[in-house]
């Protein structure tokens, strides 16, 4: 008896969520084909549901999936080999941390994608300007993580590797690194979904490339299921992205 | 007692070198800009001198026809923020309030948050047309997010006492929020409407380079268009500090004042 009440308190919520999802999605088709929504506005649910395959089999969207992510990923690579790179840098000397840290936070709050154009005039309209700009735009979280993870090492940790007499580098791989990863891993993971949200939308914006141009692309032919079904896709893939790196975080995360 | 001359010259003796150290990579960073640019390594029109880039920021900084697009952007960011901050506080308050709420929902907006939200865009068009409204929309979506997620967290963490009390005084619902939760929560919602002043800016500032005849964003897509590099770079320069003073500032009001206790 316990067990049931406690297996429907755990599944009330998401069962709530879905239900009023779905029901919204009824609410919506309901008003659209009543004429209180414009349908050449909002689309009816059903019209975009049936033209998901229809973009996936003629917009090449693997290719263009493929495209946006391996972007994505070239900008991580190089996020995490310059972003913790610059991270240990800034710990490792003192001096160099109290000047730059607090203009590395206030960079994190500039708004960096706006220096697309300029990127486009450097790089061109190329795959190099969409790596390029998703790197620039997710630098500043991912060296503050790094300072973080490294500057939270446990003092008693640090100590011991001391009375081990361990030499720099030694105290650097086997007590820093392992204690600031889970947190250079939070950075890592912040980067890539910055990363991703700025190269989607700068090939929205400049109509290159992959998943960005294909929704552009579509809402220019004013092909409107079509556009909603590609704007309902990305947010899926990203979702997608954040869930499997949330869940790799957790899994790397010891247990504490 | 001699500790206390210590302790007072100490903070001065560590702020010079980082002052040195500071205006040290500042002016080395603007040496090798300078030494790039009259050098001709790389195409002059991309690193313009430094003095083409002062000329460019003086001359917007005394053309009135900036300020007015500078003021449209404002407005749009200011529209939105009021919109989306309102609209995030509501639903946050409800999800963090509620346990059966927050549990069904909240996993739909954690998930929707980090999605890239310029994408809607051409919805938002189709919506609210391609004047300042769709602009204001992008900036609505984009810092509804943090503000509700900050919101729902930071009710949660509110010290269950406080709470308490406030049920046994009887107060009203929208007593307990402006007495108990708003003062409770000032931390986690400057931190939200921080976050989500700064998606509101990328969201407005993007719209406009996409589509529109007026605002900041649409003065750097202009720039590029007619391939003016030096007011490119002027217009960042002022964007990048506008938006960092008033994250600091923001920022300062949630620290600010230190908790009253009596």
């Amino acid at each position: 008896m316990n067990g049931a009440r406690r297996l429907a308190a755990k599944l009330a919520p998401p069962v709530l969520g879905l239900t009023t999802l779905v029901l919204a999605i009824i609410l919506i088709q309901i008003l659209i084909e009543a004429g209180r929504i414009n349908r050449f506005v909002v689309p009816l649910p059903t019209q975009i549901a049936a033209s998901f395959g229809r973009v996936i089999a003629e917009e090449n969207v693997l290719g263009r999936f493929l495209l946006t992510a391996g972007e994505a990923l070239a900008a991580g690579v190089l996020l995490t080999v310059v972003g913790i790179g610059l991270g240990v840098l800034l710990y490792r000397f003192r001096l160099l941390r109290l000047a730059c840290e607090t203009w590395v936070a206030a960079l994190a709050s500039a708004p960096l994608v706006l220096m697309y154009p300029l990127f486009l005039v450097i790089f061109g309209r190329s795959a190099l300007t969409m790596v390029m700009i998703g790197f620039v735009a997710a630098l500043p979280p991912v060296i503050l993580k790094t300072i973080e993870g490294l500057a939270g090492t446990r003092r008693v940790l640090i100590d011991v590797g001391r009375s081990f007499k361990l030499t720099q580098a030694q105290q650097f791989w086997k007590i820093l690194f392992p204690a600031a990863l889970p947190s250079m891993f939070v950075g890592i993971r912040l980067g890539l979904i910055f990363a991703l949200i700025n190269v989607v939308g700068v090939e929205f914006l400049i109509n290159f490339g992959g998943l960005g141009q294909l929704i552009n692309e579509l809402a220019e032919r004013y092909d409107l299921p079509g556009t909603y079904a590609a704007i309902c896709f990305v947010v899926l893939v990203s979702v997608c992205f954040f869930a499997v790196t949330g869940w790799i975080e957790r899994w790397l995360r010891p247990a504490d | 007692m001699a500790e206390t001359g210590r302790l007072t010259r100490a903070p001065a003796l560590v702020a010079n070198p980082v002052m040195l150290l500071r205006v040290g990579l500042i002016a080395a960073v603007l040496a090798l800009w300078q030494t790039v640019s009259v050098s001709g390594l790389l195409f002059r029109d991309v690193v313009p001198s430094l003095g083409a880039i002062a000329g460019a920021l003086a001359r917007l900084l005394v053309d009135p026809g900036f300020f007015g697009h500078l003021g449209t952007s404002a407005l749009e960011i200011a529209v939105a923020l009021v919109i989306g901050g309102l609209s995030g506080l509501i639903v946050g308050l409800a999800l963090g309030a509620n346990r059966l709420l927050g549990k069904a929902f909240e996993p739909y907006l954690y998930y929707l948050g980090p999605t890239p939200k310029i994408i809607f865009f051409p919805i938002m068009i189709m919506w609210f047309g391609v004047g300042p409204g769709s602009k204001v929309a992008m900036g609505v979506i984009s810092c509804f997010f943090p503000i509700a997620l900050s919101t729902a967290a930071g009710m949660r963490q509110i010290d269950r006492v406080l709470i308490r009390v406030g049920r046994s005084f009887r107060a009203a619902t929208w007593q307990m929020v402006s007495k108990i939760y708003l003062p409770a929560m000032r931390e986690p919602i400057v931190n939200g409407v921080r976050l989500g002043f700064g998606v509101a800016v990328i969201g407005t500032l993007l719209a406009e380079t996409k589509l529109s005849n007026r605002g900041v964003g649409f003065l750097v897509i202009n720039s590029y268009s007619t391939f003016d590099m030096p007011r490119m770079y002027a217009l960042l320069i002022i964007v990048f500090m506008i938006a960092i003073g008033v994250n600091a500032l923001v920022g300062r009001l949630g620290a600010g004042r230190p908790h009253i206790k009596s």
